[in-house]
C-alpha cells in the first residue's frame, strides 16, 4: 500500500526546495573531488617516503593486457601526483557546473563518470610506487558483476510489472542446485554416440551444460510460479510470499545437498562453460581481453542489457509491462490483461533468477554447496534500486558492486585505508543512501507491491 | 489488504471505522482469544506442514525407492517406516522418550529425572531466542512495519552484550546481568532505529533497509572479531569469554537457563505495552490504518521510529540471551537463522505475544528435535526450514488451507500485514 509512506512535513519541504537534487549532486561531486585531492593526492607521502623520492616523482604502474597471451602485458606508467590532482580538478569542475547550472538529463551519466574518477583515483593512489594488474581487476569486476546484474534484471522484470520480488536469492539458490544436479546427470547419462560424429567430447559437455542451464531456469520459473500464485492469485502480501520462498529455498537446497549431493559427488560435478574469445572483437588490444574473453554468461549479460532495454522502452510489449506496474487500472481500461501480463513478468523474472543461479554452478565453480549464492540475490535487489529499476543503470550499479567484490583479491597489493569488511559494506550503504533519497529519489513503479483486483 | 483502494476518499471514510475496530480489539486484548476458528488455522497449517514434510522425507529416502522396486506394498511400508522413524526421533529429541520419563519418575532418582526431562528443557532453550526475536517482529507487524532485519539486530545485540559481559569484571551478578541485557537491547535497538528513522523521515522502505543492515551487521561482526573484540592470544575470530557474573544462571537440565523466564516476562511486557498503553494503541492504529492515525492526531514518525527501535531491541535481546545464557562468547556463526525463523513464527502467532510464545516454543521444539532426527534417522536439520516455509505459506494464504480441509470462509483470519513496498 503506497499510502504507508509518511508524507513530508513542512520543514522537510523547505529543506527540499533549497537542496534540490541538482544542488545535492553538485555538492556530492565537490566532496568527491575534495576527497580525491585530500586523501589520495595529499596521501602519496607514504609511497614517496618508502622509495625515498619526492611526491611528484611517484609512479603508478597499471598492467594492461595487449593480447590473449597471458604474459603479454603493457605497462602503463602514470605520474601519480599529477594524475590525482588532474582527476580532482575534473571532478571539481563537473561539481561546479552541476551546482550552478546542472546537467539536466545527463546528471546520472555525470554521476557515473565522477564515481569512475574516484575509483581510478583510488587505484592510482593505492598502487602508487607499485604495479597493479588493472586488466585483471577489470576483467574480474565484470565476472563478479554477472550474478548481480542478472539478479537485478530478475528484479526489474517483475517489479516493473508491479510484483515485488525479494525471493531472487531463493530462486538463484534453487537454480544453482538444480543446474548442478541436472547438468551432472546429463553429463553422465547422455549417450556419447549421438555427438561423437560431429562435435565429440566437447559437444557432449556443452550439450549437458545447456540442459543443466535450462533446468536451472525452469527451477526458477517453478518458484516464481508459486510467487505468482501467492501474489497474483491469492493476493497475499508479496514480501511475505517472497520470504516464504526464500526460507523454503534455503531449506530445500541445504536438505538435498546434505542428503544427496555431498554423498554422491558424481551428481554434483557438471563442469563449467569454458571462456572463449569472440573473433575480431577479442583481438582488440586492452579492451578485447577485458571484455571479450569470457564464458557464455558474460556475453548473455551484455546481450540481455540491450534486449531488455529495447524491449522495455521501444516495444509495445514493454509499454504494456510498464503500464501494468505503474497504473494497472488504466492499463485494464485500455484492454490490457493485467493479471496475464503480471504472470508473464513473474515467470520471466523467475527464469532470469534461475539463469543467474546457473552461473554459480555452471559458469563459476562446478559444484553446489550450501548457501552458495551468499546474498548475491539481495545485492542484485540493491543494484536494481541503485539503478533506478532500469537495466542500464542496474548494470552500472552491479559493476560498482562487482568491483568492490573483485578488489578483495587485490588487497595485498593495494594500501587500503579501510578494512576489507567495510569495503564489502559499500553496496549496502550505497543502497540505503539511494533509498533515503539523499542523492535524488528513485522512481519506483507506482503500483509496485499492490495486488490488482478487477472491478 | 483491506485498504487497497486507491481512492483517498474511501480511505477517509474507512478511518473512523478502523479506529473503532482498534478500540474494540484493545478492549478484549486482541483477536487471539477471539474464536476457536482463529486458532484452528495455525493448527491446521502446522499439521499440514508436518504431513508434507513427512512425504518429502519419504520421497528423499533411498530405501523407499529400493522397496518400491520389489512391490508397491513394500514401498508404501518403507515410506511409512521412514516417516515414522524420523518423526519418532524428532519427538524423542524434542520432548524426551515417554518410557524413559515414566521409568525415571517411577524410580525417583533425581539424576534420572533430570536427564529424562533434559530434551524438553533443551527445546525451551532453543525457543528462548525465538520468543525474543518473534516478539520484535510481531511488534513491527502490528505497526505495519516488516522488520526483516531481526538477524542483524540479533548480531549487534550480541556484540554489545558480549562487550559489557567481558569488559566489566567486578560487578555483582544482580547488576551485571541486567546491564548486559540492557546493552543487548540498546545494541539491537540502534540497529532497528536506523531503518525506522529512514522510513519515517525519508520513506526509504524498511524491508530493503533492514536487509542491507543485516549484511552490514555481519561484516561488522567479522571485523570486530578480527580486531577489537578478538580474544587476546587467539588466532580464531572469537571474543573473550564473558565474566561469570554476566552469565545467566542455569536452572535445570544441562543448559536450561534464566533466559526463558526473561523471555516470558518480555512477552508480558510487550503485551502490556501494545494493549494497555497509549503508545501501544497509537502503534497499532498506525499499523492498521496510517491515515486514520494521522486524522486522529497521532505522530506517525515517532510511532514508526519507536516501533522499529523496540522491535530491534527485542531482537537484540535474543542475541544477548544466546551469549549470556549459552555461548558465553561471541563467535561468527552463533545464530542459526533465528532472525529469519522469527518472521515465520510471528505470523504463525498472529502477531500476538501469547501466540508468539506458543509459536516460538513449537518452532524451538521442532528445531531441537530435528537435531536428534539428524543423528538417529540421518534427516538433515534443514527439513525444519522446509516445514516452516510451508507453515508460513499456509498461514499467509488461508485460502489454501480452506481448500484442503473444505472449510467455509468466515473472514476470521483477517489480514497478516498491512504494509508493503513504498
Amino acid at each position: 500500500m503506497a499510502s504507508t509512506t509518511i508524507p513530508s512535513n513542512t520543514t522537510q519541504t523547505s529543506w527540499r526546495s533549497v537542496f534540490t537534487r541538482q544542488r545535492i549532486l553538485g555538492i556530492v561531486f565537490l566532496i568527491i573531488a575534495f576527497s580525491i585531492w585530500y586523501f589520495f593526492a595529499q596521501g602519496l607521502g607514504g609511497a614517496a617516503e618508502s622509495d625515498e623520492i619526492g611526491i611528484s616523482e611517484v609512479i603508478t604502474t597499471f598492467k594492461l593486457p595487449l593480447s590473449s597471451q597471458p604474459g603479454d602485458l603493457y605497462d602503463w606508467l602514470l605520474p601519480s601526483s599529477l594524475v590525482l590532482n588532474g582527476l580532482a580538478l575534473v571532478a571539481a569542475f563537473l561539481g561546479g557546473v552541476q551546482l550552478f547550472r546542472g546537467f539536466g538529463r545527463w546528471a546520472n551519466t555525470i554521476l557515473a563518470i565522477v564515481i569512475g574518477l574516484f575509483i581510478f583515483g583510488f587505484l592510482t593512489w593505492g598502487a602508487a610506487g607499485k604495479s597493479l594488474n588493472l586488466g585483471g581487476l577489470l576483467s574480474a569486476t565484470i565476472v563478479r558483476a554477472v550474478p548481480i546484474t542478472l539478479g537485478a534484471f530478475s528484479g526489474i522484470l517483475s517489479e516493473r510489472a508491479g510484483i515485488v520480488n525479494i525471493a531472487i536469492e531463493g530462486m538463484m539458490l534453487t537454480g544453482a542446485m538444480v543446474g548442478a544436479f541436472v547438468g551432472s546427470v546429463a553429463k553422465l547419462w547422455l549417450p556419447e554416440s549421438i555427438f561423437a560424429g560431429f562435435m565429440g567430447e566437447q559437444g557432449l559437455t556443452i550439450f549437458g551444460l545447456c540442459i543443466g542451464l535450462v533446468a536451472a531456469m525452469l527451477a526458477g520459473a517453478v518458484l516464481s510460479a508459486v510467487h505468482g500464485a501467492f501474489s497474483i492469485r491469492y493476493k497475499i502480501n508479496q514480501i511475505v510470499s517472497g520470504t516464504v520462498i526464500n526460507i523454503f529455498a534455503v531449506g530445500f537446497t541445504s536438505y538435498l545437498s546434505a542428503r544427496f549431493l555431498q554423498k554422491y559427488q558424481e551428481f554434483n560435478n557438471p563442469g563449467t562453460f569454458k571462456p572463449f574469445e569472440i573473433p575480431l572483437l577479442g583481438d582488440i588490444p586492452i579492451l578485447g581481453p577485458i571484455f571479450f574473453r569470457h564464458n557464455i554468461f558474460v556475453y548473455s549479460m551484455f546481450i540481455l542489457i540491450i534486449v531488455i532495454h529495447v524491449a522495455y522502452y521501444y516495444t509495445r510489449w514493454g509499454l504494456r509491462m510498464r503500464s501494468v506496474g505503474e497504473h494497472p487500472k488504466a492499463a485494464d481500461t485500455l484492454g490490457i490483461n493485467v493479471l496475464r501480463t503480471r504472470w508473464q513478468a513473474v515467470l520471466l523474472s523467475g527464469m532470469m533468477a534461475g539463469f543467474a543461479g546457473g552461473y554459480f554452478t555452471l559458469g563459476s565453480v562446478p559444484r553446489f554447496d550450501e548457501g552458495l549464492t551468499a546474498g548475491r540475490g539481495f545485492i542484485g535487489l540493491a543494484a536494481m534500486i541503485f539503478g533506478n529499476w532500469n537495466p542500464i543503470g542496474s548494470f552500472g550499479a552491479s559493476l560498482l558492486f562487482g568491483f568492490t567484490d573483485a578488489l578483495q583479491t587485490k588487497l595485498a597489493i593495494l594500501r587500503l585505508p579501510i578494512p576489507s569488511e567495510f569495503l564489502l559494506m559499500i553496496p549496502y550503504l550505497a543502497t540505503m543512501i539511494v533509498l533515503a533519497g539523499i542523492v535524488g529519489k528513485g522512481h519506483m513503479p507506482a503500483a509496485d507491491g499492490q495486488p490488482y483486483e478487477k472491478e | 489488504m483491506t485498504n487497497q483502494t486507491e481512492d483517498p476518499k474511501e480511505q477517509k471514510s474507512d478511518s473512523g471505522q478502523t479506529l473503532i475496530d482498534e478500540l474494540n480489539k484493545s478492549m478484549d486484548g486482541g483477536t487471539w482469544r477471539g474464536s476457536l476458528q482463529a486458532a484452528l488455522y495455525p493448527i491446521l497449517a502446522v499439521f499440514t506442514g508436518l504431513v508434507i514434510g513427512g512425504i518429502f522425507i519419504a520421497f528423499t529416502t533411498e530405501e523407499v525407492y529400493a522397496a518400491f522396486r520389489e512391490s508397491i506394498g513394500a514401498g508404501l511400508a518403507a515410506a511409512w517406516r521412514s516417516i515414522a522413524v524420523s518423526y519418532q526421533a524428532l519427538f524423542v529429541g524434542a520432548i524426551g522418550s515417554p518410557s524413559e520419563i515414566a521409568e525415571a519418575l517411577g524410580s525417583g532418582d533425581r539424576e534420572a529425572i533430570r536427564s529424562a526431562f533434559n530434551p524438553f528443557l533443551e527445546s525451551l532453550v532453543t525457543s528462548t531466542p525465538l520468543i525474543f526475536a518473534g516478539l520484535g517482529v510481531a511488534l513491527g507487524f502490528r505497526t505495519g512495519l516488516f522488520n526483516i532485519g531481526a538477524e542483524g539486530q540479533l548480531f549487534i545485540g550480541a556484540v554489545t552484550a558480549t562487550w559489557v559481559g567481558y569488559s566489566f569484571t567486578n560487578l555483582p551478578a544482580i547488576i551485571h546481568i541486567p546491564l548486559a541485557l540492557i546493552a543487548g537491547f540498546i545494541g539491537g535497538g540502534i540497529w532497528g532505529y536506523i531503518p525506522g528513522w529512514l522510513k519515517a523521515k525519508t520513506g526509504g522502505h524498511e524491508v530493503i533497509n533492514t536487509i542491507m543492515m543485516n549484511f552490514i551487521a555481519f561484516r561488522l561482526v567479522e571485523w570486530l572479531l578480527r580486531t577489537y573484540m578478538q580474544a587476546p592470544g587467539s588466532v580464531n575470530p572469537i571474543s573473550p569469554i564473558v565474566a561469570d557474573s554476566a552469565k545467566l544462571p542455569v536452572l535445570g537440565g544441562d543448559r536450561f537457563h534464566l533466559g526463558f523466564f526473561i523471555a516470558l516476562l518480555m512477552a508480558w511486557a510487550t503485551w502490556w505495552f501494545l494493549f494497555r498503553t497509549k503508545w501501544g494503541f497509537s502503534l497499532r492504529t498506525v499499523g492498521a490504518n496510517p491515515n486514520a492515525a494521522r486524522y486522529a492526531g497521532m505522530n506517525i514518525v515517532s510511532a514508526t521510529v519507536i516501533a522499529m527501535s523496540i522491535s530491534g531491541g527485542l531482537a537484540g535481546l535474543a542475541g544477548a540471551n544466546e551469549i549470556l545464557g549459552l555461548n558465553h562468547r561471541l563467535v561468527p556463526a552463533f545464530s542459526s537463522g533465528y532472525g529469519f525463523d522469527s518472521i515465520a513464527l510471528a505470523l504463525l502467532g498472529k502477531n500476538h505475544p501469547v501466540g508468539v510464545v506458543l509459536a516460538a516454543i513449537l518452532f524451538g521444539t521442532l528445531r531441537n528435535g530435528a537435531t536428534q532426527m539428524q543423528v538417529d534417522a540421518g534427516i538433515p536439520i534443514d527439513i525444519i526450514s522446509i516445514v516452516q516455509a510451508l507453515v508460513l505459506a499456509f498461514i499467509a494464504a488461508p485460502a489454501i488451507v480452506r481448500t484442503i480441509y473444505r472449510l467455509r470462509d468466515t473472514g476470521e483470519e483477517g489480514d497478516l500485514v498491512t504494509s508493503s513496498w513504498g
